[in-house]
């Protein structure tokens, strides 16, 4: 046929509808034998479909045309029994979610063990000391009590390598990750990333991502899709460098930096909110008590924003849940304008409730679905402002929506009716309706596209900018808190780990942990080193964290003193730090942008 | 209510749900309307035609039962009355299950406890007999069999929606009312409520035919309506007796019967697949 050498996966004109939707649109792309491409586009580019058909796992009722040929089998079009040669032999995939790819009633070693016989790869007793070799090589520690554990006894990071071992144990020569690290930890998605580059060897690896930042730092050559279009490919380094198509262009910008200027730091105001030694704690069925926040400090003050930073597990969530009093605290207590207020919000007086509001992670778990728009924002009013006739509540409805940038067209919706990104416009919306003096975020742009995800950040600061708005932003993304907060508070296991304003922390960290946080971001830039693992291991449980500092089992730097005893929070320079070593150690933060 | 419309125009555009919909509609109309049609009165007898086979002469379309009496009204009488029965009683276990699943899936804690383990003490109580047994010491009285039927079916309907209340009372959007201040009251009402509608309506198609099948049952113990009156249950009842000379009398009431309770059933599937399509989007 043509004179270049066949690439390994030739995908030729693919397109994927369904009920005549396209979603992936006449799709050509090829992957040579041991390269490592990224794919990369928002939610809806189509790039999970365009994996799935790979594999000939789409359903049913999509219609697919085209061509994809895997080491020269054709897969569109091919008989069940055909595909089952191809998959495992050829191509392994890794999901997003290991707790939904593997079997939950079945070991770990039994379900690679099954791959190994099914294909023939070896038997018997060779077959089980194959799959606790492929463990081993995963980075599982102890694989052999590991080959009998099944999948819930697994740390999130520890099932991720398995799922990789039952990828890569038939040996394919093409490896698929579909969003690999999304559902993991910042530091947990460096070890893992850097898993893959390790183990794949002369394994061809199709990277599927959102992150320009891990296509930077692991793939040679990327690809861009845009609304199931190809939009632009080209080696890795060149597309970043010299971005030919505007959508690139758009993902380029609004890809998450830790190296940007901070906001301009805030002269002292004061205190609107305060947390002073909050507790919160859970009774875990038949395993005890999990205290989830221990002991924890928190100030806000107007046109402050205070970013609260940390892992799952970090007690973050509990904490505003505490502030907020939808969970109740053990010990502790909330001040909001220099008074102590109830632990429950049903027992607040209503200004105090007006005052305080609350923007959730998921936009669209947060809007009921069977109310409209207009419905949805002007409940608070209902609520607070019942007198008001409805003309005037409509009015201000409307104008409120106008300031989140949504017409009146949106006002006769329904939630399903609307993207990610509309959603939390309509709950921000609700949460500022009432002129609230607190604005608590809990991961409020986690769920958004980057492109939107800037939209929506520009408009917390804009009305912040306009209204005093004191936040409190919960984010385990660092580059959003980076972009935005004043000052950051970092947590690990409920208790405060380092407490600076933005610059401070960013640039001079005085913690091994937030060092370890910063240092696993990936950077989106091919040349710059980031999204390197600084510390092993991961978050331990909070029902039984470590004696001594909790962090030590992790921490590069620890001595025998931090197995012992726990640090106390005090001031270093101009940082709030928890580490007997403080001040001691050369840590290395984020260089900003020349 | 809000969204209704949108559920509305989904279902209808439901192929499965608007034949089973449309069937067990027909059957009503015809119901209704056929014995206002016929030339016969479902409790006149009639000596000189004793058990005649069904026929398009004499008017006597399904035949004439042991007394003389033109089934065709009987059997349409039948429908009625069965259908009115499940109906009244589906809507008893709905007002009782609802409220009572809801407020104890909403308050949660002890008070959901103690709410929970009545309904299970309830369970425990062999329904039959025991509706076997207020019948015979009360008179047996049609509305009875009413609020019998459904004091079995709402302990269903309790726990299904206590357990949707449970889920939806974590959901994000009730935690924004509760930190918005909206009262217990409103919260249930406006956010809980609205979203139950779907597997409400799902379940309550589904204790219809339930309903009607106990309705028979107790007919045709001898228990359930009484003569003149007469249902479904109650014909199959009368039908057995002349199975030898006249299996029409059995024939035609039972396939009636199989047909409005399969009916029933494929249409409370086919509402099922049309809200969990709506759940997953």
């Amino acid at each position: 046929m043509s004179a270049k050498p066949a690439g390994l996966l030739e995908i030729e004109g693919l397109t994927i509808r369904y009920a005549d939707q396209a979603v992936v649109d006449v799709l050509s792309f090829e992957v040579a034998a041991g390269e490592a491409v990224g794919l990369v586009g928002e939610s809806g580019s189509g790039k999970s479909q365009t994996a799935l058909a790979v594999l000939g796992l789409l359903p049913g009722d999509a219609d697919v045309t085209g061509s994809i040929r895997l080491a020269g089998a054709e897969v569109v079009g091919a008989t069940e029994k055909a595909l089952d040669r191809l998959r495992a032999r050829q191509v392994g995939i890794v999901f997003q979610d290991p707790m939904q790819a593997l079997n939950p009633f079945v070991s770990i070693g039994r379900q690679l063990r099954q791959v190994v016989l099914r294909h023939g790869i070896a038997k018997g007793a060779g077959a089980r000391d194959r799959v606790v070799d492929m463990l081993r090589r995963v980075g599982l520690p102890d694989p052999e009590r590991q080959y009998r554990a099944y999948p819930h006894e697994l740390s999130g990071g520890m099932r991720q390598r398995a799922m990789i071992a039952q990828a890569l144990i038939a040996e394919p020569q093409l490896l698929i990750a579909d969003e690999p690290t999304t559902a993991l930890d910042v530091t947990v998605q460096a070890q893992i990333l850097a898993l893959l580059e390790e183990v794949r060897q002369d394994t061809a690896l199709l990277l599927i991502t959102h992150d320009l930042g891990i296509v930077a730092g692991h793939c040679g050559r990327m690809l861009v899709l845009e609304k199931g279009r190809l939009v632009e490919a080209g080696p890795t380094a060149e597309v970043f460098a010299r971005p030919q198509h505007a959508h690139t262009r758009t993902l380029l910008e609004a890809a998450p930096r830790l190296n940007v200027r901070p906001p301009a730091a805030l002269a002292a105001g004061p205190e609107v909110l305060g947390v002073t030694s909050a507790s919160v704690s859970f009774r875990v069925p038949g395993a005890g008590l999990l205290e989830a926040v221990r002991g924890l400090d928190l100030s806000v003050a107007a046109g402050e924003t205070v970013a609260v930073v940390g892992e799952s597990g970090s007690g973050k969530s509990s904490l505003v849940k505490a502030v907020l009093g939808l969970v109740p605290m053990r010990a502790g207590r909330v001040t909001y304008a220099g008074e102590t207020l109830p632990a429950r919000a049903e027992a607040r007086a209503r200004e105090t409730r007006r005052d305080l509001q609350l923007v959730f992670q998921d936009p669209v778990g947060s809007l009921n679905p069977q109310m409209r728009v207009s419905d949805i924002v002007g409940e608070p009013l209902r609520v607070h402002e019942p007198d008001l006739p409805r003309e005037e509540r409509g009015a201000r409805v409307g104008a409120m929506l106008e300031q989140v940038g949504l017409g009146d067209g949106f006002l006769d919706r329904y939630p399903h009716q609307l993207s990610g990104g509309q959603a939390q416009r309509v709950a921000i919306a609700r949460a500022l309706i009432l002129g609230p003096r607190v604005l608590v975020c809990d991961e409020a742009v986690a769920a958004l596209d980057g492109t939107v995800r800037e939209q929506v950040l520009a408009l917390l600061a804009r009305i912040q900018a306009e209204t005093g708005l004191a936040t409190i932003f919960i984010s385990h993304d660092l580059a959003v808190v980076r972009a935005i907060s004043h000052r950051v508070l970092v947590m690990y296991l409920g208790r405060l780990v380092e407490l600076a304003d933005n610059a401070t922390l960013f640039e001079a960290p005085r913690h091994p942990y937030t060092q370890a946080l910063l240092a696993a971001v990936p950077v989106p830039d091919p040349a710059a080193p980031g999204g390197e693992a600084v510390v092993g291991g991961e978050v331990p449980s909070a029902i039984s964290p470590p004696a001594g500092c909790a962090f030590h089992p992790r921490c590069p730097y620890a001595v025998e003193r931090c197995h012992e005893s726990l640090p106390a929070a005090r001031q270093v320079g101009a940082t709030w730090v928890a580490c007997h070593l403080a001040g001691e150690l050369s840590l290395r933060g984020v260089e900003r942008e020349r | 209510m809000n969204g209704t419309t949108g559920m509305v125009a989904r279902v209808s555009r439901s192929n499965a749900v608007r034949l089973f919909a449309g069937m067990l509609l027909l059957i009503v109309v015809v119901a209704i309307v056929g014995p206002w049609l016929s030339p016969h009165d479902y409790q006149q007898t009639n000596f000189d035609r004793l058990l005649s086979p069904p026929a398009f002469e004499n008017g006597h379309l399904f035949g004439t039962d042991d007394l003389g009496r033109d089934l065709f009204v009987r059997t349409m009488l039948g429908v009625q009355v069965t259908i009115l029965v499940a109906i009244v009683a589906s809507a008893v276990s709905l007002l009782i299950g609802v409220a009572y699943g809801a407020i104890a899936g909403f308050l949660g804690g002890r008070v959901d406890a103690a709410m929970m383990r009545v309904v299970d003490t309830l369970y425990a109580l062999p329904f039959i007999f025991f509706v076997i047994l207020l019948m015979v010491v009360f008179e047996r009285n049609f509305l009875l069999i009413f609020v019998a039927i459904g004091a079995i079916n709402w302990l269903d309907m309790a726990r299904i929606v206590r357990g949707q209340t449970l889920s939806l009372k974590e959901r994000e959007f009730v935690q924004a009312a509760r930190l918005t201040g909206v009262s217990t009251a409103g919260i249930l009402l406006r956010h809980i409520a609205p979203n139950l509608v779907g597997v409400v309506i799902v379940y309550v198609t589904l204790t219809i035919p339930q309903a009607i099948l106990v309705e028979s049952f107790l007919s045709f113990l001898g228990l359930g309506v009484q003569e003149p009156s007469t249902s479904l249950g109650a014909l199959v009842d009368a039908g057995v007796n002349q199975l030898e000379g006249a299996s029409y009398m059995l024939l035609i009431p039972a396939a009636l019967l199989a047909i409005i309770l399969l009916s029933f059933n494929f249409l409370g599937d086919a509402l099922r697949d049309v809200f969990d399509a709506r759940c997953q989007r």
